[in-house]
């Protein structure tokens, strides 16, 4: 093993709110594969970021091949030897392949592109990974797998000395993979050192030489993987105590109110197929992009069903689209509250009318002003909506007060199952507490209340029953006494093998 | 890797757009059979002639805005540049002052605005549609105090008749190889931006930003200079059209190039340039270019009242727009 080609130190970074790196150092040898591991929010997708110029640091220093640098863009990273290959996938769509793998570099004649020389070298790399792509194809007409594949290529043809791959293989096949693994090898042999992000543990072992842990960003622990056993990776990615911030509300477990059977939709949602139960809180469990959103999403009718049924008191519904879900009685509040759940720029009381104005208006069309405020003043007192009144801009609540709205829109409906995807992201911890009550007020009302959430304190503090998802399956159910940590994580990386 | 015949004719057919821009000529060419066959008047040397020039201030137009839809942005500003232009220049020259340098002064100005609406856009990140909302009043404003709230005298008035004939002739009047000088001009100033769009590296960053700006900047594109670029173009070419306008009417009017910067869009939009940026390509709209003077010329021939040319007008552009909609959503 080789120098150290990258040494962070102390490095700090504060988000509006959030700290997201507190002290956290990192090194890269040439010539290792290090692993960078840690929750949903640990903060390596950061501190990435800020390695590769996507984000400027707030303290501490970032030395690449031995010089230091203050500040540092995408340009810069790159011209310094760092590529990296992105989580979501960063392509201009419109362009081909080869104008994409060279945009920023383009290889010139004087003043003309030399795009034949381009399709040469893009077309070279491509092959070098063994996938069969046509440099002149527009990437806007290739799948998912194959645009992965071109950031590989792509950050392979610059000749990167520090290459970042963030879940690489979450988009590839078993052969794709054992090639991408192979040339990760290679590029080894060459000197070069790798930073792997995954959360596929089962594949650490083929590559690893190193790992570093981060937890709620900071810096936890690092070295050999050799010299750690999965169950102590697992135990420092999550190793945090819980401490009684979630109230219980205890109900007799009543009947069957939703069942779903056989749900799929597209490739995130696979033969899913649950029950809930009158005084009882379902949480879903799982890593990013386990498909529980998605779960949500086909049930609340946004995203098409493939197929699968939907029983609601044992009748069998359909749901082709949200409006058929509301009136059902299922209603969904979701992920991004500021994008999907709430007009923020109107007031209070024109959102939660919103989705009430046929009961509001009547058969009229016109809307009945008493009735509206009678709505929307139950809602705000039952929630305890904190505002000074209901003709307030939505925008201007709390984060915890918006989700209260988000929620209390869909009360006047007699709603009979509700779904929440990450209902405490970014709301400080009091407000939390708030939207457990609410949770378990629903609860005690006999909703049937189920929660996507990817904090496990949270699922097991407030669940009864929890349902985790890995690949878009589900591949465990626990109750709430026998959850642990560990035990949903194991369910949580339980990937099909591809290897 | 194949190269030769094949491979070029495959690029050509692969350049994204080309299928829009063909389209656009095969309908150019059964609109003008229908004049002609409705008028055979149209057929004429003389009103190919004049078709040729007419259109040439649309194409010019219609590259400045396929430069800033291709980005993803529009400019609003570009029919107040080109009236700006035009009374900048006839001012200067009614006061004496040398075409040449009445021109480059004007052209500063242009350019200047279009400084401005990149960086309003780029740098700052104003809604383009704000920001060359404001420049668009503000260079007609211009228009109008420049020579203080009316339209200039004759451009020779200080100059003398034969400057004036030189600078008309330069810019509307004269001829080279039998098509008039507008023409050429025109042409001229689309193959370089043709090339630049499709061959260059500034070309292809204005591809870049307009389909994924995220994802450019990631690959260390310069965005906020890009978009600068692309404005500049646009001025340019608003600029150019200015002159042309002063030289035809051989004056400066305030109200030159007004709403000019809708027809650019509509020429780009009938040749398949995405309003949402990232596509279309130069070539498409010179067809949109002239699908809209051979319009408004046939409509003319045949008799039809403006009113009715209007319509047919906004007719094309609606129609156009809705089967490239029509067709990505069954791509998608």
């Amino acid at each position: 093993m080789g120098e150290v080609i990258v040494s962070m130190e102390h490095i700090t970074k504060v988000f509006p709110g959030v700290k997201a790196l507190d002290d956290v150092s990192f090194e890269l040898k040439s010539g290792e594969v290090m692993a960078l591991l840690g929750e949903n929010g640990a903060g390596k997708s950061t501190l990435m970021k800020i390695l590769s110029g996507v984000y400027q640091k707030d303290g501490g220093t970032l030395k690449i091949m031995g010089r230091e640098y203050d500040s540092l863009n995408p340009g810069q990273a790159l011209s310094a030897g760092v590529a990296i290959i992105h989580q979501e996938l960063n392509m201009c769509k419109d362009l081909s392949v080869a104008e994409n793998m060279f945009l920023g570099r383009e290889h010139v004649n004087g003043i003309m592109l030399n795009n034949a020389e381009m399709e040469r070298i893009a077309g070279k790399y491509l092959d070098d990974l063994g996938v069969n792509i046509d440099p002149q194809e527009t990437v806007g007409n290739l799948p998912v797998s194959k645009q992965q594949m071109i950031e590989i290529a792509k950050a392979l043809s610059v000749n990167a000395k520090i290459l970042i791959m963030d879940e690489p293989t979450s988009a590839l096949t078993s052969r794709e993979i054992k090639e991408l693994f192979a040339i990760i090898r290679q590029l080894k042999e060459q000197g070069c050192g790798i930073v792997y992000i995954s959360h596929r543990l089962e594949e650490l072992a083929h590559i690893t030489d190193r790992v570093t842990i981060m937890r709620d960003g900071k810096y936890i622990t690092s070295g050999d993987f050799q010299s750690f056993t999965m169950d102590e990776i697992i135990a420092n990615m999550v190793g945090r105590e819980i401490k009684e911030k979630f109230p219980r509300v205890h109900c007799e477990k009543g009947r069957k109110i939703f069942e779903v059977r056989g749900l799929n939709a597209g490739k995130s949602v696979r033969d899913v197929s649950f029950s809930l139960y009158e005084g009882e809180i379902v949480g879903f469990a799982g890593l990013m992009g386990a498909g529980r959103t998605e779960t949500t999403r086909a049930i609340f009718g946004v995203d098409a069903k493939e197929s699968g049924t939907l029983y609601l008191d044992d009748r069998e519904i359909k749901i082709n689209d949200p409006m058929d879900a509301i009136r059902a009685g299922i209603v969904l509040a979701p992920e991004d509250r500021k994008k999907d759940g709430l007009c923020t720029k109107l007031t209070i009381r024109e959102n939660i009318a919103l989705p009430n104005l046929d009961i509001i208006c009547g058969k009229s069309g016109v809307i009945n002003r008493k009735k509206e405020t009678e709505i929307c003043e139950e809602a705000v007192r039952n929630f305890s909506i904190k505002t000074p009144g209901v003709d307030i801009d939505a925008g201007n609540l709390s984060g915890g007060n918006q989700q209260k709205v988000v929620v209390g829109k869909w009360l006047a409906r007699n709603s009979r199952v509700v779904m929440f995807d990450e209902p405490t992201r970014g709301i400080d911890v009091g407000a939390k507490v708030e939207i457990y009550h609410l949770m378990n007020k629903l609860k005690q009302q006999g909703i049937a209340v189920m929660f996507v959430s990817s904090e496990m304190p949270e699922v097991m503090g407030i669940a009864d029953r929890i349902i985790v998802m890995c690949d878009g399956r589900i591949t465990g159910e626990l109750t709430a006494e026998e959850a642990t940590q560990n035990e949903i994580l194991k369910y949580a990386t339980q990937f099909e093998s591809k290897l | 890797m194949k190269t030769g015949k094949t491979g070029v004719l495959k690029r050509i057919m692969r350049m994204k757009g080309m299928g829009a821009a063909l389209t656009a000529f095969v309908g150019l060419i059964v609109i003008y059979a229908a004049f002609g066959f409705m008028n055979p008047m149209v057929f004429s040397g003389q009103n190919i002639l004049n078709l040729l020039r007419s259109m040439s201030k649309y194409l010019l137009i219609g590259i400045g805005q396929s430069y800033v839809m291709i980005t993803g942005n529009i400019d609003l500003s570009l029919g107040s540049i080109a009236g700006m232009s035009a009374m900048m220049t006839a001012t200067l020259m009614t006061l004496g002052v040398n075409p040449i340098v009445a021109m480059l002064i004007t052209l500063v100005l242009c350019l200047a605005v279009g400084l401005v609406n990149g960086l309003l856009v780029g740098k700052f990140k104003l809604p383009p549609f704000i920001a060359t909302l404001g420049t668009m009043f503000i260079a007609r404003g211009v228009a109008y105090i420049v020579n203080g709230n009316r339209n200039t005298d004759n451009i020779g008035i200080t100059l003398g008749k034969d400057v004036a004939d030189g600078f008309q002739n330069f810019f509307y009047y004269g001829k080279v190889l039998g098509l008039f000088n507008t023409f050429w001009i025109a042409f001229i100033i689309f193959v370089i931006c043709f090339f630049i769009l499709s061959k260059t590296r500034t070309g292809r960053h204005i591809y870049a930003i307009g389909s994924n700006v995220e994802a450019a900047k990631l690959s260390g594109v310069n965005v906020v200079k890009t978009t600068v670029k692309a404005y500049l173009i646009s001025e340019f070419c608003g600029a150019i059209v200015g002159f042309i306008l002063c030289a035809q009417a051989g004056m400066g009017n305030m109200e030159a190039g007004n709403v000019y910067e809708m027809y650019g869009v509509a020429a780009g939009v009938i040749g398949g340039v995405s309003p949402l940026g990232g596509s279309g390509i130069l070539l498409g709209t010179f067809a949109g270019a002239a699908v809209w003077q051979t319009l408004e010329n046939g409509l003319n021939m045949i008799g039809a009242q403006v009113g009715i040319q209007r319509i047919v007008i906004g007719v094309m552009v609606v129609a156009a727009v809705l089967v490239s909609v029509l067709r990505g959503k069954k791509k998608a």
